[in-house]
Order: C-alpha cells, then structure tokens, then sequence
C-alpha cells in the first residue's frame, strides 16, 4: 500500500471571493432557467459554461449557494457530463470524431494528426451522430463567451482536394446544415416526404406541405380511439428496444395520478427521445433539422392520446442545429396557438451515451447524473418525477403522422424506416424503406460498395455484424433476428475489406468502458475488463474466449440497463464472424 | 394486509404485498448475498450481487428492489445466478481491495471468485492512495466499491447534509466531496459518522480503528456465508435479518 496523502486543514475553510463577471454570469444563468428547481441543474451548468467558456469552481459554489443545489451535486454532475468542463484553458478544444465510422474513413487520420499539428487541442470523441459527413470534427469554445446555451459548435473538416484543414467554422456555428437522405424510386415516402420542403418558421408553407392535417384527424378523435389506432397498427419502437408503441400508450392513458403534479406543475409527461447516440445512428437528427415542425406535431399527437400536459425534447447535447430547430418549432407553434395548452421545452443532453435509456434520461433532466433506475416500476406509471411519462424515439412518433394521414392500412402494408448507413458506401446518409426490403437494396440505395464488403455491422456499437454472404435479408425486425443480428436504432455500418474490425471491436470495447455510467458492477467493471480481454483477443490469443464469455454473461444477466446488457454483443459477433469458437 | 403467492426455489410462499423477493427469500429459509442493501437506507440495488431468476423475465432480477408478484416463480440458487454473483464477486476482485470486506471474501469463498484469471488488469481503483484530510476519518479509494451507502445516507436518507456525491463514470466512479480538491473539510460534511458506520467495504473507517489495523493490532474478521446460514462468523448477529 503506497503512502497516504495527509492533509491537515483547518476545518471548513474560508470561502474565496467570486469575481463580479462570475456573479453576473450565474445571475444570468439562474435567470434564464427561472423557476430555479433541482431539475434545472444541468440547463443552469449550461447556461453558466456558456458563458464563461467553462466552469470554475467559484462559479460552481457561487451557483450552488444561489440555487440551493449542493456543491458536491453540481460537481456530480460536471464530471459526469463530458460537455461540461472545469478546464480553465482558454482557446478552442476540438472533438475529433474517432468512432467506427470516421475512424475508417479516408482522412479522418489525417484530420486528427492535422488538426493536433496546428497547435489545437484535440480531443478524440465518441460518434457525433455526422457519419455521413465523415471524418467530422466539432469544437467547443471553452475559455471564449458564447451565446449558446448548449456550449457553442463549430465545425471543421478536411478538404478532400488539397487534404488540408478546412477553415474553422465552415459550416456555421451549429454545424453542417444539409443532410443526405432519400428514397428507393417510386417508393411513396412517408417519414422523410416532408423534409426540407418547406420553410422552418412558416406554418402556411409546413400547412402546403401536408402539415398540421395528422394534428387536425388526432384532435377529431378521443384519446382512447387514438390509442386504439396506434395500437391496431402493431407499431414497435424504433429506438432499439422493439417494444409495442400502443402497448406504452395505453398504459400512460390509463395509468393514475395519485401523486398529483409534478414540480413543473403537469400530471402526465410526454418525453422524446432524441438523445441519439448509439454509434452511427443518425436518423432523428436528420427528422429534427429538416422537419422539426413535423417532430413535434407527432410528439403533440401523442400528448393528446395520453392526456399529457408537457413535452420535453431531450436532445443529444452533440446535435446543436436539432436544439435550435425545436427550440424555433415550438416557438412557431406556441406564437400560432397550436400548443392545445400544452408546454413544451428542449432539455440539451450532457454529452452522455447512457442518457439514452429512458430511466437514465428521467433522471438527467430530473437534474441527477444520467444514471438507470431499476424497472420495474415502468416508465408508463413511474417515469419522469414519478409521473406516468410515454417516452418515445423520435421516429416511432413519427411515424403516427402517416398513420392518421394515411390510415391504419396503408401505413400496414409498407411499415416504413429509416436507416443511417454510413461506412463504405458511396453516398452515405438516412433512407427510409419499406419493412422487408433487402438490406443489399438498402445499400445500393446508399451508392453501392466503394470497396469489397468485408461485414456490415446492424445497430451501432451495441449491434452485430453481417457477413457478406448474409446481404439479401430482408429487413424486418424478425428476419435480422433470424440472421444473428438486431435491427437495433437503424444504424447499418458498411465495412470494406480495408477496415480492421479488431480495431472497431477494440473501439467499442473502448466505447462501452467509457459510456458506462458506473453505477452497477457488471457493467462498470465488466466493460473495464472486456477492453483488456478485448487486446489479447485482437492478437490471436483466442484462450480469452471463455474469460470474456462468462463476463460477458454476467453483463447481460445482471446489468441494471441495456447498456451493459449489449456491452458485448459486437465482440461476440466478431469472433462468430472470424469463426472462433 | 394483502398477501401475494409465489413460488420460492419450489416452495410455495404467501408474503405481504409490498414485501421483496430477498425478504420472501428469507421467509422461506434462503439467504441472498447483499452488499449494496441495508434496511436503513433506500435500495440502490447497483451491485446485483443479490440477483435472482424470475421465470419469464428476460434477465437476472436483483431480489433487493423487486416486489413479489402473484403467481411469480423463483430461483434463487440455479447456475445462471452462481455464475452472475460469482462474476460480479470476481469482477468487484479484480478493481477494488477487499481485505477489510469480510462480506465479499465470504461470498466470494462459497461462489468461487477467482480475480486471479484475468489478463492484466490497467487502471484499477486498487492503485489509488488513502486520503486522510479531517481528523476524524480516512478514505482509502482502493477499498471503494460504489455501492453508495455513504451517499445516500449523507444525502436523502439519514442525514440530510448532502455532502458528497458521486462522481465521474464508467470505473471512474467514486464518492467526491464537491470541491475540485475533494477535500472533504471544504464541504457540508458534519462529520456525524453515517457514512462510516455504513462502509461496506473499509473504504470509510475511522483514523482510531485505521490506525490499529495498520499496526496490526486487529485484522478482518473471517466470516462464512451460505444461502442456507446467511453470513456467520464474528460480529454478524445483527446482520442476520
């Protein structure tokens, strides 16, 4: 045992003087999230960090004075969330993306080594959900005032002529603004039709583009009814978990309210999950900054049906135009009256993989670190503050807007997703396909292979490889299952035969370990382990295979939250892939 | 009172409803192995040591923070579950110190935990130094299995001072005392001892009892445990609930 830091002190030290500029920046803060409530820690911390570039420790006891949250909840919070920074150095720090796609992309290398050659700090980060758009680089200011809540982007990327840095802030302070998406030919869409046809603020032009007509038939129908048409529809969620949408919907509707309202005064939530963060997964972003008027009528929809009274937007704090775009959607519609005499508010995430589980995301915006509760309770009784709360991914909300547009049966016989492919295909970006159509149509949708196919992995880190010769299944939930993979968030990587997949089953490992929010044991040390076994298994020394089975085992047994639980499925898939036994 | 039946390892029980799969467990004569659980606290149930099959559910079910259902049929010592409690035992070895946690060597004994058949382990709590900032007790990280005992009774369940919290993520989780030092003198901390009193593990251990142990004048109990007996051994009569 090594020697013990002995610190004497005199008990309960003086506190150090706060800095006007740090007064003014928390009264600010404290202003801008007004009613002050435990709840509002983390949009506090934002709007604090915005402003002074990072979070002092002055500042952090000045606010937790001011906001009688405790100092050593906010320091929690600050060393949980990887956006927000204590570190004082000025200038601009540079996330590079070093995830499973824009690590294999041509140049994101190169970006990196350029970016760190400039004299810029840079950081590696995990997937920014811009995959199609790779190597993708975003910046935080930090030390450097801002005027945006959630920390302040600017994008670079690598010029693909001259291989040089592109100028900083080529693509705007919210970053890149287009996105790719499409459709097979002659195929009707009924997610996408809508984006980027019409003008963001202007209700006429959303109107003209067969907006607001879902609303008007859900308003024409009693909760129960409309329940009972989602439910008809055998819609199942398409965050990963493949749960019934009716199913959850019922359960809110009926679900009592012993425990009356909530600290912001509502019975009955309604949350969209837009903290999308399963590695290359990047569909909601694309639905959110090109058709966010059509994000939250879907989501009004459904608080309508469930009888709630409050809509939060949690969307991923890496997505900064989506935070604009449904910050200005209910802006557009509360100024037009269309809110029904609901609120609504966008809650900007951490920076923070497990906030996407829905009980880890109740606790993020109840101003806890985004960690999971055990279930059950369920979410339909017990969700956020203990309120009956539906959650749903964005585009499982979606997808009620063609069904009340177009009916029960049409939306039946297609079953529309969407999938952000990314990798090794010439136009990467979101399509949206009928259920059941081949996956090697999916990719020829996307441009076709740049390279030979080595394996396509199916939902992100957390998913499973296909092997090229597994290609032609169709794309059902069901059909992937059969295959050995998952349909998962929708994200299909391609992987050329240049890719090294025991660099991407390391990156994950990696991914996992860091990701983990610590709270339970086989998850938290679980992961920790599996990246070291993960090493000796990417040099050939297969005798790891059965240590990594049985941790492997007790993460899916015994983790609180699917985080753990599909910790190790890419490694898994990997040595069923390479036929190791 | 309402009660709810069930099957526990084949017998049939009726508890109370509200009562836990453990508390059922017990009524019908098995013991669960606990170490985040105490009945003074709220459960946490983070470190699913208490894992229990539960026929139909999809996973392991921690029998902590699980009310009984009626018609529920449970497992409380099939392989699934020895190799979870096992594994979560083994994988607890592998980070933390666990020479002053009678509780986990004795589960760790009867499970099998084997910290040993690991590849290198990089970056383990165990490396991390004892902190000794206050006069009245040490925080030995090494020890720190982030069950969050000490928080929660600092905070919402005994002591209301809410002076610690948990920090970082991933196995960089541990208790921080708010300030950027962590030293717990800058803090709320009234020093009442709750958290100490409730360390499971000798992360939190009083300078006295600390200073003892490090002159070898007392050691760590050796205890047992089984399903059948619960944790015997020196001073686990009270334990046994």
């Amino acid at each position: 045992m090594s020697q013990p830091i002995i610190r004497r002190r005199r008990l309960h030290a003086a506190r150090a003087p706060v800095s006007p500029e740090v007064q003014a920046a928390v009264a600010r803060a404290l202003a801008a999230v007004a009613p002050v409530r435990p709840d509002k820690a983390l949009p506090l911390l934002q709007h604090i960090q915005a402003q002074l570039g990072h979070l002092p420790p002055a500042a952090l006891e000045y606010a937790g004075r001011q906001s009688h949250i405790p100092l050593a909840d906010l320091n929690a919070l600050v060393s949980f969330y990887d956006l927000l920074s204590t570190d004082p150095d000025g200038g601009v720090v540079i996330h590079v993306c070093d995830d499973l796609v824009c690590r294999n992309a041509p140049g994101a290398k190169a970006l990196g080594i350029r970016l760190a050659a400039s004299g810029q700090q840079v950081r590696f980060a995990p997937c920014l959900g811009q995959c199609e758009k790779g190597p993708v680089a975003l910046t935080t200011a930090s030390g450097r005032p801002t005027d945006l809540a959630y920390g302040g982007y600017v994008s670079w990327k690598l010029d693909s002529g001259t291989g040089e840095v592109a100028s900083g802030g080529a693509w705007g302070a919210s970053g890149p603004a287009s996105s790719r998406h499409g459709w097979p030919a002659g195929y009707a869409p009924q997610l996408l039709g809508r984006c980027g046809q019409y003008k963001h603020n202007d209700l006429k032009d959303y109107a003209g583009a067969g907006g607001l007509q879902a609303l008007k038939k859900a308003h024409a129908l009693a909760p129960a009814e409309l329940v009972a048409l989602v439910k008809s529809s055998r819609l199942i969620g398409r965050g990963g978990a493949a749960f019934p949408t009716g199913v959850k919907w019922e359960g809110v509707l009926n679900a009592p309210t012993p425990w009356g309202a909530g600290p912001d005064g509502a019975l009955k939530y309604v949350i969209v999950n837009a903290d999308e963060s399963e590695t290359g997964t990047f569909t909601n972003r694309v639905l959110m900054e090109e058709d966010p008027l059509g994000v939250l009528e879907a989501a009004l929809i459904a608080a309508h049906a469930v009888g709630a009274d409050r809509v939060y937007f949690y969307i991923r704090g890496e997505y900064p135009r989506a935070i604009e775009t449904m910050t200005a959607a209910i802006h557009t519609f509360d100024t037009a009256g269309l809110m029904d005499g609901r609120a609504a508010e966008v809650r900007a995430g951490g920076g923070r993989y497990v906030c996407g589980e829905e009980t880890a995301l109740f606790a993020s915006i109840e101003g806890d670190r985004g960690a999971p509760r055990v279930k059950p309770p369920f979410p339909t009784t017990h969700g956020l503050f203990h309120r009956p709360t539906l959650i749903n991914n964005v585009e499982t909300l979606h997808n009620v807007i063609p069904l009340l547009t177009l009916g029960v049966d049409a939306w039946n016989g297609v079953e529309p997703k969407l999938f952000s492919i990314a990798g090794a295909v010439a136009k990467p970006g979101v399509y949206e396909v009928a259920a059941g159509t081949p996956l090697r149509q999916l990719i020829d949708l996307a441009g076709g292979f740049t390279e030979p196919v080595q394996a396509v992995l199916m939902g992100g880190a957390s998913g499973m490889f296909l092997g090229p010769a597994q290609l032609d299944v169709p794309l059902t939930f069901k059909d992937v299952a059969a295959a050995g993979a998952t349909l998962g968030s929708g994200a299909v990587m391609v992987f050329g035969e240049s890719a090294d997949l025991w660099d991407v089953a390391r990156r994950a490992a990696q991914f996992f370990a860091e990701e983990s929010c610590g709270k339970c044991i086989p998850c938290r040390i679980g992961t920790a382990r599996q990246v070291e076994i993960v090493d000796e298994l990417a040099a050939g020394r297969f005798q790891w295979v059965t240590l990594h089975e049985d941790i492997t085992a007790a993460m899916m047994d015994a983790s609180i939250c699917g985080l753990g639980q599909a910790a190790a499925n890419l490694v898994r898939s990997l040595l069923k892939l390479k036929g190791v036994q | 009172m309402e009660m709810v039946r069930l099957t526990i390892d084949g017998r049939p029980v009726e508890a109370p409803r509200g009562t836990t799969l453990r508390q059922a467990a017990l009524q019908a004569g098995t013991h669960t192995p606990t170490l985040c659980h105490h009945e003074h606290l709220n459960c946490a149930a983070n470190c699913r040591v208490c894992v229990v099959e539960v026929e139909r559910a999809r996973t392991l079910i921690p029998s902590c923070a699980t009310p009984v259902q009626d018609g529920m049929v449970v497992r409380t010592d099939t392989d699934r579950v020895r190799k979870a409690r096992r594994m979560v035992l083994e994988l607890l070895m592998t980070e933390i110190d666990t020479t002053t946690a009678p509780e986990i060597q004795a589960y760790g004994r009867y499970y099998g935990a084997d910290p040993a058949r690991y590849p290198a382990v990089r970056e383990a709590a165990k490396e991390r130094e004892v902190i000794i900032d206050n006069p009245f007790y040490v925080r030995d990280y090494a020890k720190c299995m982030a069950c969050m005992r000490c928080v929660r009774a600092c905070g919402s369940d005994i002591q209301h001072t809410w002076a610690i919290a948990m920090t970082g993520h991933g196995h960089h989780i541990s208790v921080g005392a708010g300030s950027p030092t962590n030293d717990i003198t800058e803090s709320p901390c009234v020093f009442c001892g709750n958290c100490v009193g409730l360390c499971p593990t000798g992360a939190l251990m009083g300078i006295a009892e600390y200073e003892v142990r490090k002159a070898g004048l007392i050691g760590t109990p050796e205890l047992q445990w089984s399903p059948e007996t619960g944790l015997t051994g020196p001073g686990t009569a009270k334990e046994v609930i």
